[in-house]
């Protein structure tokens, strides 16, 4: 599906941010920058604070039962209207993907696979069903290179590789380094971070030192918890390492283009 | 020489994988040697005209050998016997073994040159040669090399990887009793110098199965050493012992598989020795063995047939999964089960064997996918992985079990997760939105292990 004409607008009047769990808790700034962009380029926004969780953690640890009783109440907050906007590309595909399984059987399985059917990832929503071209004029504040870290629930659960890059490419004076590994998991996972920190703390320790030998000046994500990760162990290895969710560099560039 | 492990398989994967965590000499041996096989195998891959279109041809081939595998395994039979050979079924690692030892007493064996193969450290064959007095002796030079560290082989594909070639040096010369040059070549001409004799001496040699051509009888070998066609040809007995599962119709579904194989993991378009071995040695002929006897092994395989996990047993043994592993990668092979490791391991373990330990292996994964990316047969082996963490989720620790109850109700409601947001937004104002070294609060202790938690926001709503 591509960008909508200029006669769709009003199909696109109004969507649902769902920031999920980890964005309301830690970091807020990425939906209220999601919400800015959006906004931007003419789309009414809805903020979902109260879908909370859409039950990862607990069905990613095979607690099935415990995640359907989280998901519930985001798939009845979001039980009204068009399309949802997720702030993290992970919890896109645990709706999408995961979702229609995780109900199989109950009530609510008709009213979670129609949500999942409306579910998108920020930055391909932008791109394929907004338009970047709706944006305006997107500059960097100061020029720059940075890396963008492909999550991998991203990138191979829902497929989604070029949306994000495409959003960058509209920023001028930003410039996108593609990693020597760039694909390779940053060792998060979730839980797997807390059941696994030392294993999963060298794992980040190639991501940070690819993104280091990039004299990238940031990482851009797409996903909090893959950023918390490298950015973390960055710090934690006293290496200054900035990250910033895609839609809070979009909303800078967009205030910085005038 | 014995073979008892110097790795300690009590702890959980934790513990086992911080012999690998602590050694970055070892990670960096698996780093380099599987960036190599990441290059060659997207050359290989590249070769091909469509990759992905036989991907889906050999996994539809490897459903339709297991959705008839009586069938297969009946009509193998009949080959293999009419070419000259025995089959034996075992449902068990200890029926297996016992069949080997048997022919071995009968024939006089003390020392059997093996073949590399997974299988027999599955069943535990060496140990099994040794408590009956049995020389075995490895002869593919990596699992050799394992062989005389006194360990388990590593990686189902590359047994040694965890060890750097300083590492064999070291080794290779307190066998020898001499200082062996650190170099390639001369490491190699050692190890084969010392096994040339064996072969000769040898009056046993026992070998895997890559696939098993059912309705040819004839069973295929893929080396790179030509240690396994002298495993099957010069000792008078040969015994191949496979897992139920290793087997294609013919020679039609064998080629698409062996496409794949090698280009799978060295990325080699075929593997420099492949062995089409069809029983016992004919009158007429100058060589090959007297005696050809075809071990087939259950061991809990017919269990997973029909369940959710059936594509697990498509697995034809690359051991691309775990290359591309980003935990592998880190981890090493042995923090795993001591036979199958990486991905497939995590995923055959646990249904293979019923312990606490094996219950475990499927969370040692970041669920990222890469395995499924990768896998020539189409495995989804994330998904497996997570169905097993459902199966074996009301085994987990009380204190997890509790854990998830509280959070699931903590966050069932709005109302309830802006206690938590409230509480973000404290500790957000005393730190100052300073990033958190050290928050010494359950399960956040465990992530400042080795990462600072972020700014915490002051403000507790993403409103404006």
């Amino acid at each position: 599906m591509g960008p909508r004409s200029a006669g769709e607008e009003d199909e696109l009047d109004k969507v649902t941010l769902f920031p999920t769990c980890l964005v309301s808790l830690l970091f807020p700034d990425a939906a209220r920058a999601a919400r800015r962009v959006l906004e931007r380029a003419g789309v009414a926004v809805e903020m979902a604070e109260d879908a909370v969780c859409c039950g990862q953690p607990a069905w990613n640890s095979g607690h099935v039962e415990e995640a359907r009783r989280v998901a519930e109440g985001a798939v009845h907050a979001l039980a009204d209207g068009g399309d949802v906007v997720l702030c993290s590309g992970s919890c896109t595909t645990m709706v999408s993907h995961y979702w229609p399984e995780l109900f199989e059987g109950t009530d609510d399985q008709q009213l979670a696979t129609e949500v999942a059917e409306r579910a998108h990832e920020f930055s391909s929503f932008v791109v394929d069903e907004v338009g970047v071209e709706r944006l305006g004029p997107l500059r960097a504040v100061a020029p720059s290179a940075a890396v963008y870290h492909d999550s991998c629930h991203m990138l191979r659960g829902l497929g989604i590789k070029d949306a994000p890059r495409r959003l960058l490419a509209a920023i001028e004076g930003l410039e996108v380094r593609e990693l020597g590994a760039q694909e390779r998991c940053c060792g998060f996972g979730g839980t797997f971070s807390i059941r696994y920190p030392e294993l999963s703390s060298v794992m980040a320790d190639e991501k940070v030192d690819d993104i280091i030998g990039h004299e990238a000046a940031e990482v851009i994500g797409s996903d909090s918890g893959c950023l918390m990760q490298i950015c973390g162990r960055a710090q934690a290895r006293g290496v200054n390492l900035p990250g910033r969710y895609i839609a809070e560099v979009v909303a800078a560039a967009i205030d910085a283009g005038g | 020489m014995s073979s008892t492990s110097p790795y300690d398989y009590s702890g959980t994967f934790r513990e086992r994988s911080r012999v690998s965590v602590e050694a970055p000499a070892m990670r960096s041996a698996i780093a380099v040697a599987v960036d190599n096989q990441a290059v060659g195998r997207e050359a290989g891959y590249t070769s091909l005209v469509d990759h992905q279109g036989l991907r889906e041809v050999a996994a539809r081939i490897r459903d339709h050998n297991l959705s008839h595998l009586d069938r297969h395994l009946e009509r193998l039979t009949e080959t293999w016997e009419a070419a000259g050979g025995e089959v034996f079924f075992a449902s068990d690692a200890a029926e297996a073994c016992g069949y080997v030892l048997d022919l071995a007493k009968r024939s006089e064996v003390r020392t059997a040159v093996k073949s590399k193969s997974m299988v027999t450290e599955e069943i535990g064959l060496n140990r099994a040669f040794e408590d009956a007095g049995i020389e075995p002796i490895e002869t593919d030079l990596g699992q050799y090399i394992v062989q005389m560290a006194g360990e388990p082989p590593s990686h189902i594909v590359a047994p040694s990887i965890h060890k750097s070639q300083e590492d064999v040096t070291e080794l290779f010369s307190r066998i020898a009793g001499t200082r062996l040059p650190n170099d390639a070549v001369a490491l190699t001409r050692f190890a084969r110098d010392r096994l040339r004799e064996r072969f000769l001496t040898a009056e046993m040699g026992v070998s895997g199965v890559n696939l098993a051509v059912a309705d040819e009888g004839t069973l295929t070998l893929v080396t790179n050493e030509g240690n396994g066609r002298m495993c099957v040809s010069m000792p008078r007995v040969h015994v191949a012992i496979m897992g139920m599962e290793r087997v294609v119709w013919d020679f039609d579904q064998l080629a698409v598989i062996l496409n794949l194989l090698a280009r799978s993991n060295t990325g080699q378009k075929l593997s420099q020795y492949t062995s089409l071995v069809h029983g016992p040695r004919r009158a007429g002929e100058a060589d090959g063995p007297e005696e050809t006897h075809l071990v087939i092994l259950d061991n809990g395989r017919s269990n997973i047939l029909g369940t959710r996990y059936q594509e697990a047993l498509r697995c034809i043994r690359c051991g691309a999964c775990l290359n591309v592993c980003p935990v592998f990668r880190q981890a090493g092979g042995h923090a795993y089960d001591p036979v199958y490791s990486g991905p497939i391991g995590a995923v055959i373990t646990p249904l293979l064997k019923n312990t606490q330990q094996a219950h475990e292996l499927p969370h040692a994964s970041t669920l990222c996918g890469a395995c499924t990316e990768v896998c020539p047969v189409k495995i989804p082996l994330h998904d497996l992985l997570l169905y097993l963490r459902q199966d074996h989720a009301h085994e987990a620790a009380p204190l997890e079990r509790m854990s998830y109850r509280l959070w699931s109700r903590a966050w069932a409601t709005p109302r309830r997760f802006a206690w938590f947001r409230r509480g973000a937004a404290l500790i957000g104002s005393v730190t100052r939105g300073r990033p958190v070294r050290r928050l010494p609060l359950p399960l956040m202790n465990r992530w400042t292990k080795g990462r600072a938690l972020p700014p915490f926001p002051r403000k507790s709503k993403t409103e404006r």
